[in-house]
């Protein structure tokens, strides 16, 4: 883990306005992460943890305050400028996996590179690497439907890693899965994290899987209760 | 893959949606194809005839006859060019529903009035000569086969020989053709003298007139002379151009260009609401998708591009199908139909009309779910699944 922060939020305000309500999540957030860093996010219900991640990955914009990623600030660029920004440095692991299911494994972990510049070849090379990674070399050919939920998780790893963004950005991703298959996704992440570099940033709401990240940040009523895990 | 790839995939997911869709745009362009055909064949009549050629029929209808002196009056009226006569035989060859146009004609003045039919100078001599001779356009000999030399027997729905019977023996002297092959040539002519001496009703008259004027300005003043000189006698008569008379004559079986405009306006309002449908439903459910699509980096406007062209090849796969339906259809019947509707095929312009409504059938039912991929936010596209 590099001394350097990956990102760096200040003054972070979010609200949400529903007619003439509005719905304070953050004032005045504060938050460093640092490159190469597993950070996990822990808070109740509501607490603003998904919030948060839509921020860090560029897909929702603060009311005010900044977000900085490598000393750049994101919170001002255009929407196509943001996708270009998520498509190179950022990989996302959702719950429910968010595989298309009209396409095979392959195919899946490919669409990432349909936005790179990589020749087919290049890319199915790339597939290749990233399916043998999380162990699915031999599952290439199925589709979503015919995998577990595990599996399914595993093909959502291997599309978030196929383009090497230095981020991966994961929302509950052990949510809808068993202790076991939850702990070999834990695992695979601590090994994309130590051995690989990705910075990860991890919401979730099991304490047994915040034991996997280096940093826990408890998310409560707008603001951090940080505390070190005792490994 | 490619996006293209995307496309096909989404399009292809529920097979029997997209077989229900195609289904109704494969309807709608071969009905629209198959009828385009028939107003085509309905309007070449109409399309082919002379500028200056006027037709002159009984005033109580054209089935009544007009006295034969009338040919020699008309002639003589000022802006005349060429005047010829004809006769409705009512033929058919062998059976009765085997129709064959069949018309009784002054020989000597027929060709100088159809000036755009043209016949080799030595079989039209041998027909002239030949009192019991028959010419047969060109698409009659392609028809049957017949040739010149051969001798066919006609019979009339109308008339009887002196002797009772119904058949006529002809030999064919030769065969006129067009100089535009979409001019009508599916039918015969016999002379209008033999005709006349052989049946044994009629007496001597004439079924219409057609003549030629000196120039197409002058249409309207002959047409005026020739009904004022007829006005008060028995046979008062009813002169349009050609034209008109082809126009009108079509008009009597129902206004058809209404009618087509209709069925084709319903069948393309049915498949825009159907279509439309499916789309919008087809994209909707695929919201949380395009979400994952937008938060992977694929640009709104990428999105938007696959799903106009997922509407466009819709359009495209189920229009094909259908203007290649109707162009197997059309060629099937028009055969058949030859007689009666020549000219029944899809022209260029039919198939470009239906390219038009490919692409706007594609336009229109894509565009909506298309603006509404390209507006979709990620943040509210996730929290409503
Ligand atoms: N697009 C939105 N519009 C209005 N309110 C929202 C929106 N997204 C989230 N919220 C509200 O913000 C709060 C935090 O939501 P979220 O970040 O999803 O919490 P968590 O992920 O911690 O459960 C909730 O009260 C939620 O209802
Ligand atoms: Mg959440």
């Amino acid at each position: 883990m590099s001394e350097k922060n990956i990102f760096k939020l200040t003054n972070l305000v979010k609200r949400f306005t529903k007619g003439k309500e509005t719905l304070s999540i953050f004032e005045d957030l504060n938050l460093s992460i640092k490159e190469g860093d597993f950070v996990a996010i822990m808070g109740p219900s509501g607490s603003g943890k998904t919030t948060l991640l839509n921020m860090l990955g560029g897909v929702d914009q603060p009311t005010s305050g900044e977000v900085e990623f490598d000393g750049k600030g994101i919170e001002k660029l255009s929407e196509n400028q943001l996708a270009k920004w998520r498509a190179s440095n950022v990989g996302f692991i959702f719950q429910f996996y968010n595989l298309m299911p009209m396409l095979n494994a392959h195919r899946n972990v490919e669409l990432p590179l349909l936005l790179t510049q990589l020749k087919s070849k290049e890319r199915s090379q790339r597939v290749e690497t990233a399916l043998e990674l999380v162990g699915l070399k031999d599952r290439a050919k199925h589709m979503p439907g015919e995998l577990s939920g595990g599996q399914q998780q595993r093909v959502a790893i291997a599309r978030a890693v196929v383009s090497d963004p230095k981020l991966l950005l994961c929302d509950e991703p052990t949510g809808d899965l068993d202790r076991q298959t939850a702990d070999e996704i834990l695992e695979m992440l601590q090994l994309l994290n130590r051995e690989f570099g990705k910075t990860i940033i991890m919401v979730t709401h099991d304490p047994s899987a915040a034991k996997f990240a280096n940093r826990v940040l408890h998310l409560d009523k707008g603001k951090f209760v940080e505390k070190e895990l005792s490994l | 893959m490619t996006d293209l790839f995307l496309v096909y995939k989404n399009l292809t997911r529920k097979k029997m949606r997209l077989f229900l869709t195609c289904f109704a745009i494969f309807i709608a362009f071969l009905i629209f194809g198959a009828v385009s055909a028939l107003k085509g064949a309905l309007d070449s009549g109409v399309e082919m005839s002379a500028d200056n050629r006027l037709v002159v029929i009984n005033k109580i209808n054209f089935t009544q006859p007009l006295p034969f002196s009338y040919v020699n009056k008309v002639k003589a009226l000022d802006g005349v060019k060429n005047v010829t006569h004809a006769n409705w035989f009512g033929g058919y060859y062998q059976e009765p529903s085997k129709q064959l146009m069949t018309m009784a004609v002054e020989g000597a003045t027929y060709f100088k009035v159809y000036d755009e039919l043209t016949i080799e100078p030595e079989n039209y001599t041998n027909w002239m000569k030949n009192q019991t001779g028959l010419l047969i356009g060109e698409r009659i000999a392609e028809q049957y086969g017949w040739k010149v030399g051969d001798k066919i027997p006609i019979s009339s729905n109308i008339f009887s020989h002196k002797d009772g019977g119904h058949t006529w023996q002809f030999t064919i002297q030769g065969i006129f053709k067009p100089l535009d092959q979409k001019t009508d040539t599916s039918y015969v002519i016999l002379h209008y003298k033999y005709f006349k001496e052989t049946q044994t009703f009629g007496g001597t008259s004439v079924g219409w007139l057609i003549l030629t004027t000196q120039s197409p300005s002058l249409n309207e003043q002959v047409a005026k002379a020739i009904d004022a000189n007829f006005v008060n006698s028995a046979a008062e008569t009813k002169t349009s151009t050609e034209k008109a008379f082809n126009k009108a004559f079509i008009e009597q079986i129902g206004n058809i260009g209404l009618i087509i405009y209709g069925v084709v306006f319903m069948a393309f309002f049915t498949i825009l609401i159907v279509v439309g449908n499916t789309m919008v439903l087809a994209v909707r459910e695929r919201t949380k998708e395009i979400a994952v699509f937008k938060t992977l980096g694929f640009s709104s406007m990428r999105i938007f591009k696959m799903i106009l062209t997922e509407s466009f090849l819709l359009s495209f796969i189920g229009g094909l199908l259908g203007m290649v339906g109707a162009y197997l259809v059309v060629g099937g019947v028009s055969k058949g139909l030859a007689g009666i509707l020549p000219n029944l095929l899809i022209g260029p312009n039919t198939w470009a009309q239906a390219i038009g409504y490919m692409l706007l059938l594609g336009f229109v039912t894509g565009i909506i779910p298309a603006i509404n991929a390209l507006r979709l936010n990620i943040v509210s596209a996730f929290s409503r699944a």
